[in-house]
C-alpha cells in the first residue's frame, strides 16, 4: 500500500554497552554521514518510532525496559542490533548479570557487526531495515484490510 | 454579493492549499537547516512522506479522549485560518487560535504521562508569554486603520508597517515561540534529543501525530499571513512585497533556530514581555498620542 520506506524514524536504546556503539550511532546523524538525507529521524519516542536501534547486551536490569519499549512501538516495526554486544553479548557475555544479545529478549531482524560498529555499517543496517520495514508495512496493510472486511462480514 | 463570494473563495482556498504550502515550507525549513549545518538534508517533500507513513502505522492510543481533543485542535486551527482569509474579525481569529492551543494542552496532559504533562505546563507558560504581544498586535491594527476586520485592513491605503513597526518587531519575536523554534521551544521541538522526549506530542502516535503535524502546517501559514497583513494594501502589487516579507521572516526564524540554544521558561517570559512592552508598548503610545 503506502510507501513508507522514505520516512524511517529511529528509536535508539542503549543497553549494557560500553557507549562505543552509541557514539557511532550518533555519528551517523552528524554532517559527515548525514542519515537524515534518507528521511531518517532520531525520535526518542517509542510511540512514533519504526526502527529500534539497540546497542549493548541485555542484562537483568534492562530486560523489562527493552521489552516494554518494543511493545510500545506500533506495528510495523523492525529491530536492528548494533555492535557485537547487541548481537551476542560480546565482551560482556560472561558477566554475572548479562543475559546475552538483544535477541535474548526481543526478536531481532538485522545484526550489524563490529566493535564498535562503523557508521557506514550502521547506515547499511538501517537501509536493510528500511526495506524490511516496507515489506512489513505492506503485510500490515493487508492484515488491516482483512480485519476490516472480516469485521464487516460479521457485523 | 460578489465581495462575499470572493471572501468565501479565499477561505476555501486556504483550507485546501494551506496544508500543501505548509508542508513544502517545512520541507524547505529542514533543507535549509541541513544546509546551514553543512549537511545534504532530506528531500523537500519529506514532511509529506512522514505524514503518509504515519497514516499507515498501527493505531495505539492511550486515552480515547485524545482523538476528540486533537481533532478539535485541528478544526479550530483550520477555522482560524479560514476566518482570517475570509476577512472577518482579527480579534476573533486570535481568540479561536488561543482556544485551539488550549485543546492541544489538554491533549498533552490527558494521558497523565509525566513528559506530556510537563510539556503541557510549559506550553501554558509559552501561551502566557506570547498572548500579550498577540493581543497588542490586534489593537495596533485597530488603531492604525480603525477596524478589526481583516477585510478593512487589507484594503488600507498605506502599508501598515509604517505605522506599526514596533508591533511588527514584537510579533516576529513571539513568532519564534508559536513556530516552536529554538530558543523558545521548551514544550516541543522539531529536533530530536529534547529532554522531554517529544514534548507535548510524546503521547501522540500514528494518525494523531499526523493530525498534529498537518495542523502545524495550517498554523504556520496562518501566522505568516499575519506577517503579510503588515504589508498588504489596496494595491495588488503589495502582495509581492508581503510574500517577500513572509519569506524573509521565515528565513530569519530558521536562522535563529539553528544558531541559538533553548532557554529556560523564566528567561523566555522576561525576554518576550520586555520586547512586547518596549516595542509594542511604545508604538501603542505614539499611535494614541497622534490620534
Ligand atoms: S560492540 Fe564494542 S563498542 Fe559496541 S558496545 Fe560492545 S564493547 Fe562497546
Amino acid at each position: 500500500m503506502g510507501k513508507v520506506k522514505n520516512s524511517p524514524w529511529l528509536l535508539h536504546y542503549d543497553g549494557s554497552s560500553c557507549n562505543g556503539c552509541d557514539i557511532e550511532v550518533l555519528a551517523t546523524l552528524t554532517p559527515l554521514y548525514d542519515a537524515e538525507r534518507f528521511g531518517i529521524e532520531n525520535t526518542g519516542d517509542p510511540m512514533q518510532a519504526d526502527i529500534l536501534l539497540i546497542t549493548g547486551g541485555i542484562n537483568t536490569q534492562n530486560q523489562e525496559v527493552v521489552r516494554q519499549l518494543y511493545n510500545q512501538m506500533p506495528r510495523p516495526k523492525v529491530v536492528v542490533a548494533v555492535g557485537v554486544c547487541a548481537c551476542t553479548g560480546g565482551v560482556f557475555k560472561d558477566c554475572y548479570n548479562v543475559l546475552g544479545g538483544a535477541d535474548s529478549t526481543i526478536p531481532v531482524d538485522i545484526y550489524v557487526p563490529g566493535c564498535a560498529a562503523r557508521p557506514q555499517a550502521i547506515i547499511d543496517g538501517i537501509v536493510k531495515a528500511v526495506e524490511l520495514f516496507q515489506k512489513r508495512s505492506d503485510r500490515h496493510d493487508r492484515y488491516e484490510i482483512e480485519q476490516k472486511e472480516g469485521g464487516n462480514a460479521n457485523g | 454579493m460578489t465581495e462575499l463570494t470572493m471572501r468565501f473563495i479565499w477561505a476555501i482556498g486556504f483550507v485546501i492549499l494551506a496544508p500543501f504550502l505548509g508542508g513544502l515550507l517545512e520541507g524547505l525549513d529542514r533543507k535549509i537547516s541541513a544546509r546551514m549545518q553543512r549537511r545534504i538534508g532530506p528531500p523537500v517533500v519529506q514532511p509529506f512522506y512522514d505524514v503518509r507513513k504515519l497514516m499507515n502505522k498501527q493505531y495505539i492510543i492511550v486515552n480515547r479522549g485524545q482523538n476528540l481533543l486533537i481533532l478539535s485542535y485541528m478544526i479550530l486551527m483550520i477555522l482560524t485560518g479560514a476566518m482570517l482569509f475570509g476577512g472577518t474579525d482579527l480579534l476573533l481569529c486570535f481568540f479561536v487560535l488561543a482556544t485551539a492551543a488550549t485543546f492541544m494542552y489538554f491533549t498533552a496532559v490527558l494521558t497523565g504521562s509525566p513528559y506530556g504533562t510537563m510539556a503541557g505546563s510549559r506550553e501554558l507558560v509559552q501561551m502566557m508569554a506570547y498572548e500579550p504581544a498577540v493581543l497588542l498586535t490586534c489593537i495596533g491594527f485597530y488603531l492604525a486603520c480603525g477596524s478589526f476586520r481583516v477585510f478593512d485592513i487589507v484594503n488600507s491605503d498605506t502599508m501598515l508597517i509604517t505605522k506599526l513597526p514596533g508591533f511588527f518587531v514584537a510579533y516576529v519575536f513571539i513568532l519564534t515561540i508559536k513556530m516552536r523554534k529554538s530558543p523558545f521551544d521548551s514544550s516541543a521541538s522539531h529536533h530530536p534529543h529534547q529532554e522531554l522526549v517529544q514534548g507535548i506530542k510524546t503521547e501522540l502516535g500514528a494518525k494523531n501525530l499526523a493530525i498534529f503535524i498537518v495542523t502545524e502546517w495550517y498554523e504556520n501559514i496562518f501566522l505568516l499571513s499575519i506577517v503579510g497583513l503588515f504589508f498588504i494594501t489596496k494595491n495588488p502589487l503589495s502582495i509581492i512585497v508581503a510574500l517577500m516579507a513572509m519569506f524573509i521572516v521565515y528565513f530569519l526564524e530558521i536562522l535563529i533556530d539553528n544558531s541559538s540554544a533553548r532557554v529556560k521558561w523564566t528567561l523566555m517570559l522576561k525576554m518576550t514581555w520586555i520586547v512586547t512592552l518596549v516595542f509594542a508598548g511604545v508604538n501603542l503610545l505614539i499611535l494614541m498620542l497622534l490620534k
